[in-house]
């Protein structure tokens, strides 16, 4: 049983239980974030009606996507995994995502492309999948211009949202078949965006 | 302060601070803070999203050393307070979601804070973990900061807080960082200033005291500006290296350093004077500032007021007096806040708690 939650595009938040989606919520807003994540846990766990003891781990988006709100997922995730007591599940959104599409019926290579906002994107290549079901990434997650995106000749998915469901079923797939998960670090694959000051400008011409 | 007083915790993260505090009723029981100073550092300034990253980062292991420093169960808490504003709002998110998050886990009450007003209630704690009191009130409150410069009256610290002023451009942290940097001294410069104004002479320059002529107090009484001080520093160094002379840095440090103070203690003693308050609590990290503190009490004194400075590790941003607020709002009936509040960079001060 697993608490799923991303926001690396909207607000997702699910209850999944192995293959099975108990309970999925959320919001596509891309700015209130913050505001949404509290009722989408609290909702997530009412409909699916399981106690926070019977959990046995928070999948965590790592993103890539927007830093400010695919932080507070992150935050949060982290956050009631240390208060239930249970640990952290990181994976990237991409592979959700990929995942998502391999189900649907997708076979052979796939680019994941998804919105980095400031006329970028961000990238992942996939391969395939295991015989678990579970993508192999072989490639990113990058950020590119969107004319100078790699691997143009793989059949591409535009993404608009992760769904935490399907986080979820992918964490529950990971953890059962001790696959890897991701580093427990947001994926900004962008500095914070400064530059370091060289002394004082001048006030006088 | 009794057992059956309400264990809170507090956690804030509105600038570079990652503070996660612990009291119980009035009683400071962990007040811990890890900084991202020494990141902003290269950038002489607070780097936005370089304090968001660290928070997130930052927070869990700061919640867990609080924690062990209380020798306090998670399962124990009464209540979680957190800063919804006013702040940077990336970095705000990050206490905010973290919160809601381990209240929902917890299934305990959240409420959702103003962090000006948590600068007044770090008065109520003591830093050495001693019972802590009542905030008298009503109190005027300076807060200073490197992110904020703010005059408060406060006539009920869990009700009925008023803005009588604050800055219309800089905060004055922000103009001693940039006068450090004029004089070539590190950041953060309100330690480098002090440091540098040692031996200086107060009076060897007389720096502009922004809003303080008479047609300017007529719309501004009681807001700060320390923007044209600022320049009127760089402009004064530059003419003497233009003109090929040394620069009499403790000279410019203390006559800046006096020009700031003066303003500061000027306009809060006027607003006790103006408003019949006979104290002045303050608050924010540039109480850390000597001579800002000596003038406050030499003036205070001169006034009448009693003044009130809680310790330095309660004045400078942290999750104890979020957490000391927190607890007043429980004590005093209020209903915990709901799940939807935001953060909210600009949140005014009358908005003690954010419902
Ligand atoms: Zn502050």
């Amino acid at each position: 049983m697993l608490l799923a939650i991303d926001t690396s595009a909207g607000t997702s938040v699910a209850v999944v239980d192995g293959g099975r989606v108990l309970a999925e919520v959320g919001s596509a807003e891309t700015m209130r974030h913050a505001e949404v994540v509290g009722d989408a846990i609290a909702e997530a766990l009412a409909v699916s009606g399981i106690p926070i003891a019977a959990f046995s781990g928070v999948a965590a988006g790592m993103g890539p996507g927007p830093f400010t709100g695919l932080r507070v997922g992150i935050a949060a995730a982290r956050a009631f995994a240390f208060g239930a007591g249970k640990p952290v599940l990181p994976l990237a959104s991409h592979d959700a995502l990929a995942f998502e599409r391999y189900r649907a019926g997708h076979a052979g290579p796939l680019l994941v492309v998804t919105d980095a906002r400031r006329r970028e994107v961000y990238w992942s290549l996939y391969g395939g999948v295991d015989e678990f079901g579970i993508p192999l990434r072989s490639g990113g997650p990058g950020l590119s211009r969107p004319d100078e995106l790699p691997h143009r000749d793989v059949p591409r998915f535009d993404a608009a949202a992760c769904s935490a469901g399907s986080l979820g079923v992918l964490a529950g797939l990971t953890h059962l078949h001790q696959r890897a998960f991701a580093k427990d670090e947001a994926l900004y694959l962008r500095s914070p965006d400064v530059t370091p000051s060289n002394g004082p400008k001048r006030v006088t011409g | 302060m009794s057992e059956s007083d309400p264990l809170v915790l507090g956690i804030e993260t509105s600038c570079d601070e990652t503070g996660v505090g612990i009291v119980r009723g009035t009683r400071l029981l962990a007040n811990a803070i890890a900084s991202s100073m020494d990141e902003h550092a290269r950038y002489g300034g607070v780097v936005p999203e370089v304090a968001a990253r660290a928070h997130l980062e930052a927070l869990i292991p700061t919640l867990k050393e609080a924690l062990a420093t209380a020798s306090v169960d998670l399962a124990d808490l009464d209540a979680i307070a957190v800063t919804s504003g006013p702040g940077l709002a990336g970095a705000l998110m990050v206490g905010v979601g973290a919160a809601k998050a381990l209240a929902v886990a917890l299934d305990t009450p959240l409420y959702a804070v103003n962090h000006l007003v948590g600068h007044v209630g770090a008065d109520i704690l003591d830093a050495g973990g001693g019972p802590g009191h009542a905030i008298d009130a009503p109190t005027i409150a300076l807060l200073v900061s490197g992110g904020h410069t703010s005059l408060l009256h406060v006539r009920d610290l869990v009700g009925d807080v008023e803005l009588l002023g604050e800055t219309i451009d800089d905060a004055a942290g922000e103009a001693f960082d940039k006068v450090a940097r004029v004089l070539g001294l590190p950041y953060p410069g309100g330690p480098q200033i002090d440091r540098a104004a040692q031996g200086g002479d107060p009076a060897a320059i007389r720096f502009p005291r922004g809003l303080s002529l008479p047609k300017d107090l007529e719309r501004h009484r009681y807001d700060f500006s320390f923007s044209g001080l600022k320049t009127a520093v760089a402009r004064w160094v530059e003419q003497r290296e233009d003109a090929g002379e040394s620069v009499p840095v403790a000279d410019v440090a203390a006559s800046f350093r006096e020009a700031v103070a003066d303003v500061l203690i000027s306009k809060a003693v006027a607003a006790c004077l103006d408003r019949g308050v006979p104290r002045l609590l303050l608050g924010g990290g540039v109480v850390a500032n000597a001579r800002v503190r000596e003038l406050a009490q030499q003036r205070a004194d001169a006034a009448g007021l009693t003044l009130r400075i809680p310790h330095l590790s309660l004045c400078t941003d942290n999750g104890a007096m979020i957490a000391a607020l927190g607890a007043q709002l429980v004590m005093a009936g209020h209903a915990p806040s709901t799940l939807s509040f935001g953060a909210d960079s600009t949140l005014p001060v009358t908005e003690i708690q954010v419902r």
